[in-house]
């Protein structure tokens, strides 16, 4: 719909995969991060007057 | 198709008198053009009223959810097709079910039509190919092919795929139909320009919901939409709600979706949902080889583990 694929991240890890877990997650938190703040099916506030 | 009429009230009658259903579900004429109502007939009079002609988009899977009593069904290829899924899904039982099958060439587009003529659409007949339309402004006739619903012009099964008796011979499927173009066209679109297509394509969107009604497969006693307690997407008409209720709606679809129509059909504001769940089904497709609604004798592949399922999308 127009999420840029890089925010989006599919993995396998067994409950047993701690290492892996914490690798995935740095991992996607650095690409995330490069790609800056999330644009997209952020709800703008409503202005008040 | 026009003669079908005649032969599913013939069914219907008989299948009443030797109480084979306690009810018979199929179409009635509307109040308006183009408008035939879902018929609920449980007598010999009421079984006068049933008609059957290219008026009859919406998808009659949809009444039988839940349904205890034994009901004759009036099924083209797709409501067939969402038959079989709502017995693979426990909504009806199949020995419930009489299917009248209506082999079909597809229902028009009456937005279409009302978009050709000039003033109020008045009356709308038809033979066999040609589509007549008397109108406040004159009178004008189409070739029925030209005035398609857009999912009847692509639809691959015409024919219902399970059936009790049949009111007429089977018609031949379209075998030379490009199904996904549309949908490839948005596959090549980058990030920004696929968030500006949906963005213009909900813009309309009022949430009125009739999509949601009018589709067989969303049955669900409350709606992620309805709820209030977790409250799942905010209820308003941001643009992100009405994205966000459309998105999830197509994926509960997925893998269920035959491509039906009800959707655009039952639409006030005409939008094109249809790009979402067409999206999903092309996918089924190209992952598990799957159609949904062919058989009774697999399961759907998103309720069912096989070792070969694709897994690429896995980190």
């Amino acid at each position: 719909m127009g999420v840029e694929p890089g925010r989006l991240q599919f993995s396998w890890i067994s409950s047993a995969e701690s290492t892996k877990f914490v690798d995935v997650v740095t991992k996607v938190t650095e690409a995330v991060k490069t790609l800056g703040p999330n644009q997209r099916f952020v709800k703008k506030e409503a202005k008040v007057a | 198709m026009v003669n079908y009429s005649d032969k599913i009230r013939e069914i219907s009658k008989r299948l009443l008198k030797d109480c084979k259903v306690d009810m018979i579900i199929g179409f009635r004429k509307g109040s308006v053009p183009m408008m035939n109502e879902p018929h609920f007939a449980r007598t010999a009079e009421d079984v006068d009223e049933l008609v059957w002609d290219s008026n009859c988009g919406i998808n009659l899977a949809n009444y039988l959810t839940d349904r205890k009593e034994k009901i004759g069904v009036a099924a083209k290829g797709c409501d067939s097709r969402n038959i079989v899924t709502h017995i693979l899904e426990n909504k009806i039982k199949r020995e419930q079910l009489t299917i009248i099958g209506v082999p079909c060439k597809g229902m028009i587009d009456k937005r279409k039509i009302a978009g050709l003529v000039e003033g109020e659409v008045l009356e709308v007949t038809e033979d066999e190919e040609q589509i007549n339309v008397k109108s406040s402004g004159g009178k004008k006739s189409f070739k029925k092919t030209e005035v398609l619903q857009e999912n009847c012009a692509v639809c691959i099964h015409r024919n219902p795929v399970v059936y009790d008796e049949m009111v007429a011979e089977p018609v031949p499927e379209q075998t030379d139909v490009d199904r996904y173009e549309d949908v490839r066209k948005i596959e090549e679109m980058d990030p920004e320009q696929r968030w500006a297509y949906f963005d213009d394509l909900f813009k309309e969107c009022i949430r009125c919901y009739a999509c949601r009604n009018a589709c067989p497969l969303c049955y669900c006693p409350t709606c992620f939409v309805d709820e209030a307690k977790p409250q799942w997407v905010g209820k308003s008409q941001d643009p992100i709600d009405i994205r966000t209720f459309h998105f999830l709606r197509a994926y509960h679809c997925a893998g269920r979706c035959t491509d039906c129509g009800a959707c655009q059909r039952a639409c006030p504001v005409g939008i094109n949902m249809r790009m979402l769940t067409k999206k999903l089904e092309k996918d089924c497709k190209d992952l598990y080889n799957w159609e949904a609604g062919l058989t009774l004798d697999s399961r759907p592949p998103l309720d069912f583990y096989r070792p070969d399922d694709p897994e690429d999308f896995i980190k």
